[in-house]
Formats: C-alpha cells, structure tokens, sequence
C-alpha cells in the first residue's frame, strides 16, 4: 500500500519539474527581447536596458536563472503581473473562486443528469430512449462549446431575455467578497434579489461547461452499468427474486460507480479547457479570462504563474483520482 | 467422384496463409462488425460527402469565398424575409456568401485534421516505440515528459505555443499536435510493452532481425488497433482545437474561411444576424460529429473488448 502511495507520488516531481521548466522557457523563447517589450514603445536608455537585464537576472547563466526561478515558485513567489502590479499568486486567489464556482455548478450539473441518464440508457438497452440519449450524449462530446455559448445567446439572452448575458452578477449589487463565491456572498449579504441574479448568471455558462464532462459521464455511466449487470452477482440477486430497483440501485450502481468517479475526477482537465472558452464568451472573471487576457497583452509572468498553478492544479487532481482509485481498488494498486 | 469435383473446382484453393487473401478477410470481418452499427455507416456517409464537398469546393461552390458583394452586407438567408436567392445561406458582414466560405471551409478543417494527427500520430508512435522497446531512461524520460504535456489543459498550452510559434493556421496546427501527441504515445508505449515479450517477438529476435525491424514490422503492426481508434478521436478534436484557436483569433487569420476563425468574425453581429454565427457552428458540429460516429463504429470493430454494448 504505501508502496503504491510511494510511487504515484513520486511521479509528482518530475512532472513539477516539468511544468517549471516549461513556465521558465515560455517567455525566453518568444520572439522579441522580454525587456524591451516590458519598456513598450517608448524604449530605453541601454543603460536602465543593462539595469532591467540584471534585475530580471537575464544575465546570469541560464541553470541559475532556472534553480532561482524554482527556489523562488517554491517559497510562493510567482513574480509580480505587469498589468496590476500586483503578486501573481494574488489575482489568482482572487480570481480562481470565480471559476471554481464556475466548474463546481457544471461537474454537478453533468452529474445530476449524466448518472441518471446513463443508468436508464443501460437498463433499457437498445430502447428509443438508449438510442436516443447516447446520440445526443455524441453529439454534445462533439459540441465546439464556444459556438454552443454563442446560439444559447441567442436563444435565451438576445430572443427570450431569459438569461443575463455576461459577467456574474448585475451591476445594481455590491457587496463584500466573503469566500468569492458569488452565489454564497450573495446569501451572506442579505440583499433581496441578489442570490437570484448570480444565479441566473450561472445557468448559460454552467450548461456550456457542463456539455463536454455531461456527454462523458452519460456514456461511461452506462458502459459501466452494461458491464456490471452482466456480472454473475448481478444474475444472483435477480434469481434470489430481489426487485430490479434493488438490483439495479445497490448491487450494480456501486460497482459501476468507481470508475465513473475516476471519470469525473478526470475532467478537471477538460473543466478548464473548457473554462478558459466559456470565461471569454460569457465575460466571467476567472483564471480562464485571466490567462487569456494575460496573453494577449503579453502579461508574460502572469502567464507563466499562471500554468505553473493551473498545470499543478490538474496534476495534484490526477494523482489524488488515482490514488483513490488504488485505494478502493485493489486491482489498480497491484498492478 | 473425383472428376466431378474436379469439374467444379475454381482454381487454386484459398489457403489462410497467403497474406493477400487474409488480409481480404481481415478487412471483410472488419467491414461486417463495422457495418452492425448504424451510427458509423451514417458518419461515414456525411463523412464522404464533406470530403467530395471539399474537394470539389472550386466547382460547387457558388461564389467566391473572399470576394466581398458590397450591395449584399448581412444578407439574410434565402428563405428569410429580406434574402436573396442566389446567396442561399446569406452573407456575412463583409458581404461574401456564407455556403462558398462554409464549402471552402471544408477543406481547411479535413486538411486541419488530416495535417495534425498525422503529426500527432508519427511523433507520438515513434517515441511510444522507442521508450517501450528500449525502456530504462529513455522510457522515463518521455514518458514523464508527455506528463507534463498533458498536465497543461489542451487549449491554454496549444495557445501559448502559438505566442511563442506566432498566429496562424500552421503553427495552431503544430501546437495542437504537440498536444495531442502524448496520448499516442502512452498507447503506443503500453501495447509495445505487451507484446515485446511474446513469443513471436522472440522468434524474430533469434531468426536475427535487426532492433529497427523488431520495432517497425514485428511489434508495430499488433498495436495499431488503438492507435486507430485514437486517431479517429484526435481526428474530432483536432478540429474543435483548430475552431477554438480561430475563433480566440489566434488560429487561421482572415479572410481564411476556416468555420472557426469565421465565428469569431461573426460574433460581434450575435443579435443582429444569427445566420453568421449559427451556420460555421453546424459545420463544425456535423463534421466532428460525423467523424466521432465513425470512430466509435471504429473501435467496436476494431476492437470488441472496448465495445461499448
């Protein structure tokens, strides 16, 4: 056992070393020289040139500059953002409950009616309702989320004016950042109305994150169930004469459910892809929106702090899935 | 007795060790399991009409797909109050005809596709080779690398090669086979490590073929079922990637009628003419659609310990 806890985690630093490494060569290999693109179009004097270079440290041998650079992530220094002046680590921490909210609405909408889906298209194997749902269940695997946001726009926010369009909540309410949570905050502040316009905020861009992870989970809920209700325990409990709810509910469901867990805690990655879409149509202040406003104004430490936390985030998620998976699973571990 | 089967014998007997003739089989019971799946023939379908489309796009195609119709900015489609006839999708806000840009767009995204996975799936195949032939560091080495590649959500990292590569169609395309390159090699590298220890292999070994025809000829063959079924997947993804990056401006640069690059154009007229965002949309959906059918007709073929049902 700890044997396996051993080796998934040490799998972490390499990949750690990795991911620095990556985040350190990004801005040194862009075209045009970083400093001269910090000083802008103004230029400068080749002194306060040589003064910036030894600043940033540009003229030291690249090893050190790297093992600099790690001592520093290490001790949470992520540099400072161009545009805000601010510590990267900062705005990420400001910024990240935005998409976490973002990411928790849509993992628990693609849950809510993926299981449930799944299950069902299983049960009736080869129904209208088992063609029907994984046909659709494709079709939104295939879905380019970027336009799928674009025509509910249209549909709901610019035909119906259901829906808000962008950012997370009406102008009309301020009230203190408490967990960042626009939805709890909104509670905290007692403000009549205010819950309900964050939440009304939430639902264009939770169904456009949710598609993508909801397509997943359907299709892997119900191959798991095919195969667990083809199990000779399953047969078991249905000759002892147990009511196929019971069945289907306790015998099969737990079963089937570990590696749809593993799925789910698999779509992190995908959760932020898609957040960093979903963030630009919707005008969601996240780190989706951060990156890529930070990209296109060349906002380079951001950007490199940026997939340092973003490309460590996803990693911690997948070895602490996998792990799991080991633990509930014997199987995994020794294999 | 003798002569009269004599009289009705066809010819040669087909014997399963001519390697021709197993392959025909092969293929044949591939097509048959294939075939069992409704979904994939009708993807195949729109999948051969999108490849005609795009081939014959000069021929078919009513307009020119950049040239600009200064009286017709915006023009609704035919059927719509306000079209006009001979442009039946309508026009876009520069007034060039939507089905000429969307036809041409055909050919952008199957060439997108074709371009990337074949990088994705050469790179990918030779290094998953190479670390599980030869193991030890080499092994360790890139395996962890493509670790850290997949670790990075697939658009951010493909975004930030192409602020390193620059804008632009080919260096969005290289950078989406960067990021899709990790998956074929983890495939590759399980299915070499499988069979480089059975038997066969050993025989090869000792009737003394050389490590490079070991990798190529003897192990590579017995591993592409997955590989496959992968590359149909990256196929479908390729082009979303590829739509993405156009559409956050970084892709394909206009006038290129690349369905992606052509939503991002479109999407500033979002309330005024929802035709210009609707119909590159479809295109996009239908075509990794279409393809996504074939690949799960694909792998239940291919393989039925996968098969799904």
């Amino acid at each position: 056992m700890l044997r396996f806890l051993f080796s998934r985690l040490a799998l972490i630093v390499p990949t750690f070393f990795g991911i620095t490494l990556v985040a350190f060569i990004f801005p040194r290999i862009l075209r045009g020289d970083p400093v001269l693109l910090l000083a802008g179009e103004r230029g400068v004097s080749p002194e306060r040139y040589a003064q910036l270079q030894h600043q940033f440290g540009f003229d030291r041998p690249l090893l050190v500059q790297y093992l600099e650079y790690v001592w520093r992530l290490l001790h949470g220094d992520l540099g400072q953002s161009i545009a805000t002046k601010n510590p990267v680590l900062h705005d990420f921490a400001a910024l990240f409950p935005a998409t976490l909210e973002l990411s928790l609405f849509a993992i628990l909408f693609a849950v809510i009616l993926g299981i449930p889906a799944g299950i069902l298209a299983a049960v009736r194997r080869g129904s209208i309702f088992d063609q029907l749902a994984m046909s659709t269940a494709l079709a939104g695997y295939s879905m380019p989320i970027f336009w799928w946001g674009l025509l509910l726009v249209i549909v709901f926010s610019n035909t119906l004016h259901w829906t808000p369009i962008d950012s997370r909540i009406d102008v009309m309410f301020y009230f203190p950042t408490v967990t960042g949570f626009m939805t709890v905050d909104a509670l905290l502040s007692g403000q009549p109305g205010a819950f309900g316009s964050a939440l009304s905020h939430l639902i264009l861009p939770t169904i456009v994150l949710g598609t993508i992870p909801l397509a997943v989970i359907a299709r892997q809920t119900r191959s798991a169930m095919l195969e667990v209700l083809s199990e000779d325990y399953v047969r078991t409990a249905r000759a002892k004469g147990l009511p196929p709810r019971r069945v289907i509910g306790l015998h099969a469901l737990r079963n089937a459910m570990v590696p749809v867990v593993t799925t789910i805690g698999l779509q992190v990655g995908v959760l932020l892809t898609g957040a960093i879409l979903t963030e630009y149509i919707f005008s969601w202040p996240g780190i989706g929106k951060w990156m890529l406003d930070s990209i296109s104004e060349r906002d380079y430490p951001v950007v490199q702090g940026g997939l340092v936390l973003i490309a460590g985030l996803v990693m911690l998620v997948n070895i602490t899935v996998d792990v799991l998976y080991g633990l509930i699973d014997p199987r995994i571990r020794h294999a | 007795m003798t002569d009269s089967l004599r009289a009705t014998d066809p010819g040669p007997v087909p014997t399963a060790t001519s390697p021709w003739r197993l392959r025909v089989a092969m293929l044949r019971e591939f097509w048959h399991g294939f075939r069992q799946n409704r979904g994939a023939l009708v993807g195949l379908a729109v999948l051969v009409i999108l490849v005609l489309v795009a081939i014959f796009a000069p021929l078919i195609a009513p307009h020119d797909p950049i040239v600009q119709y200064r009286d017709a900015f915006l023009s609704p489609p035919a059927w719509a109050v306000g079209g006009r006839p001979e442009f039946l999708l309508g026009t876009d806000p520069l007034g060039r005809d939507m089905l000429s840009r969307l036809m041409f767009g055909a050919r952008y995204s199957l060439a997108i596709g074709t371009f990337v996975v074949t990088l994705a799936l050469t790179g990918g195949v030779a290094l998953g080779l190479l670390a599980g032939y030869v193991g030890g560091w080499v092994d360790a080495v890139t395996m962890r690398t493509m670790d850290v590649i997949l670790a990075f959500p697939s658009i951010l990292l493909a975004l930030v090669l192409v602020t390193v590569l620059g804008p632009g169609l080919l260096n969005a395309m290289i950078a989406i086979a960067v990021v899709l390159l990790p998956h074929f090699s983890r495939l590759t590298r399980a299915a070499v490590r499988v069979e480089k220890d059975r038997e066969y292999v050993t025989a090869s070994r000792v009737a003394g073929s050389g490590h490079l025809r070991q990798m190529l000829v003897t192990i590579l063959p017995n591993c592409l079922a997955p590989l496959i079924v992968q590359a149909t997947l990256s196929f479908s993804n390729a082009i979303l990637d590829a739509a993405a990056l156009g559409f956050l401006t970084v892709g394909a640069q206009p006038p290129t009628p690349e369905w992606g690059t052509m939503l991002a154009d479109a999407r500033e007229f979002i309330s005024r003419a929802w035709w210009v965002v609707t119909f590159p949309g479809i295109a996009i959906l239908v075509t990794v659609f279409a393809i996504n059918l074939v690949g799960d007709g694909l792998r239940d073929a291919l393989d039925p310990r996968l098969k799904r049902s």
